[in-house]
């Protein structure tokens, strides 16, 4: 988590910089794909597509908020306890976040509720604050939040879907595959609802991506 | 950054954290016990196949639950409000002292049992809600919840698809003997009174509401019982 990749140094400008902020975690810096963080939810809450479409949504709210509370306190966090403040601050955000969905919109809240400790312990939120917030001005800090997010949400959703639709034949729980091929002796992937399932699919988008763009192979 | 800046920074933070968190969860406290409410009359109804959505949920189960009552383990009716029994303290106590509650509801005349449940599941305590047809061992509908369980495998004992299995089988064989529905791995014959379909990679999960299915059902035997001779 300690991985520093962003030498950006706090600085006024707009645009060019920091749409790269935005866009770069989505491929070349990708939280799971390049950096390789974040695993463990990954396995976790794929195997349906709509679970990892909450997932996506609640870490890019997390994500951007964590961000710039971190960034906005950054000059007074003394770097002994950074750490805890910054567990800290995701966590309440956590917290809150589950209390005014749990009265609010309570349905949603009862979907969300398993995952809602997951969004604490995912490492890539801590990374962020850690690599990025600590040094830079709000919103770029925003940015960055936002940007790894997503980049981390694409990856949950495309996992999501394959195994959903390999595994149980079902998209957000309504059935795709058509009773003919179930007739023609197709049968769903059960290996695929199980989490090994969810690293050998990231393998082959990491695969994919690196065959793309062979910058990311040829680090040395 | 001196000690003793450390110390009271992380001391503001505490205590700052601690009033947001309180005062939200103070604030918010009447809204979700209302939520929980409504949520528990929706399980209720929906244990003998009444779709109820959250803002009609209250004035159906006013309209379809005509009693409730608290019965003790031996069948006998005592004092108590079967809404605010909390399953969870009762499945503490030894048998004779528990609390059971039955809501039962009359649709267009006809009487239907609803009984909760609860149990363990892999991660968390899973509950549900069981509804009997009159002749107290047909089972008109069930309904299932959990804590924690794994969503796309254990959780799924929460799904509608799930849940229909278990309607029209029954809790008592031909010669009137206790023998609740089992959840079996894999796939249950089709014309079994007594099984229904497991989860796939959610045995742990399947079993745990097979076992709630038995315990939770077994200290109503004498309440059933004493129903069908009257």
């Amino acid at each position: 988590m300690s991985e520093n990749n962003n030498q950006t140094q706090p600085e006024a400008l707009f645009s060019a910089r920091n749409k790269k902020l935005l866009t770069n975690p989505l491929g070349k810096d990708n939280p799971i794909n390049v950096q390789v963080l974040g695993i463990c939810s990954v396995l976790a809450i794929t195997v349906q597509l709509r679970t990892s479409l909450v997932m996506a949504i609640s870490v890019v709210a997390v994500m951007g908020l964590a961000n710039v509370i971190i960034s906005i306190l950054r000059k007074t966090i003394p770097p002994r306890i950074r750490i805890i403040v910054q567990l800290t601050v995701i966590a309440s955000l956590v917290i809150l976040v589950d209390q005014v969905l749990k009265a609010f919109v309570y349905d949603i809240s009862r979907q969300l509720s398993v995952f809602v400790g997951l969004i604490i312990t995912n490492c890539i939120i801590m990374g962020r604050l850690e690599a990025f917030a600590l040094k830079n001005k709000v919103w770029p800090s925003f940015l960055d939040g936002i940007g790894n997010a997503a980049g981390y949400g694409w990856v949950l959703l495309t996992v999501g879907f394959f195994r959903e639709l390999l595994g149980s034949g079902t998209l957000m729980g309504h059935q795709v595959i058509p009773d003919f091929m179930y007739e023609m002796g197709y049968e769903n992937n059960g290996f695929m609802i199980l989490p090994p399932m969810a690293l050998i699919t990231v393998g082959v988008i990491i695969w994919v991506q690196r065959h793309r763009d062979r910058s990311l192979v040829d680090v040395s | 950054m001196t000690n003793r800046y450390v110390f009271l920074y992380a001391s503001a933070m505490v205590i700052i954290v601690a009033l947001i968190l309180s005062g939200a969860a103070t604030l918010l406290r009447p809204m979700q016990e209302r939520n929980m409410r409504i949520e528990k009359m929706q399980n209720i109804l929906s244990a003998i196949n009444i779709p109820a959505d959250r803002a009609e949920a209250e004035e159906l189960f006013d309209r379809y639950i005509t009693e409730t009552k608290v019965v003790n383990h031996e069948g006998e009716e005592i004092e108590g409000d079967a809404f605010e029994v909390d399953l969870q303290d009762e499945n503490r106590k030894p048998v004779e002292e528990r609390q059971l509650p039955v809501f039962i509801a009359d649709v267009d005349g006809e009487n239907f049992y609803v009984v909760p449940l609860r149990g363990a599941g892999l991660w968390g305590p899973i509950w549900g809600y069981l509804g009997l047809e009159s002749d107290l061992q047909t089972i008109a509908g069930a309904n299932f919840d959990h804590a924690s369980e794994t969503p796309g495998l254990g959780a799924e004992i929460a799904d509608s698809q799930f849940e229909e299995q278990f309607r029209g089988k029954r809790i008592f064989d031909e010669d009137g003997d206790f023998r609740p529905v089992t959840v079996v791995k894999g796939t249950a014959p089709p014309d079994d009174p007594h099984r229904v379909d497991g989860i796939s990679g959610g045995t742990i999960t399947s079993n745990g509401v097979t076992n709630m299915l038995r315990d939770g059902l077994e200290v109503y035997k004498s309440y059933f019982e004493k129903l069908k001779t009257t």
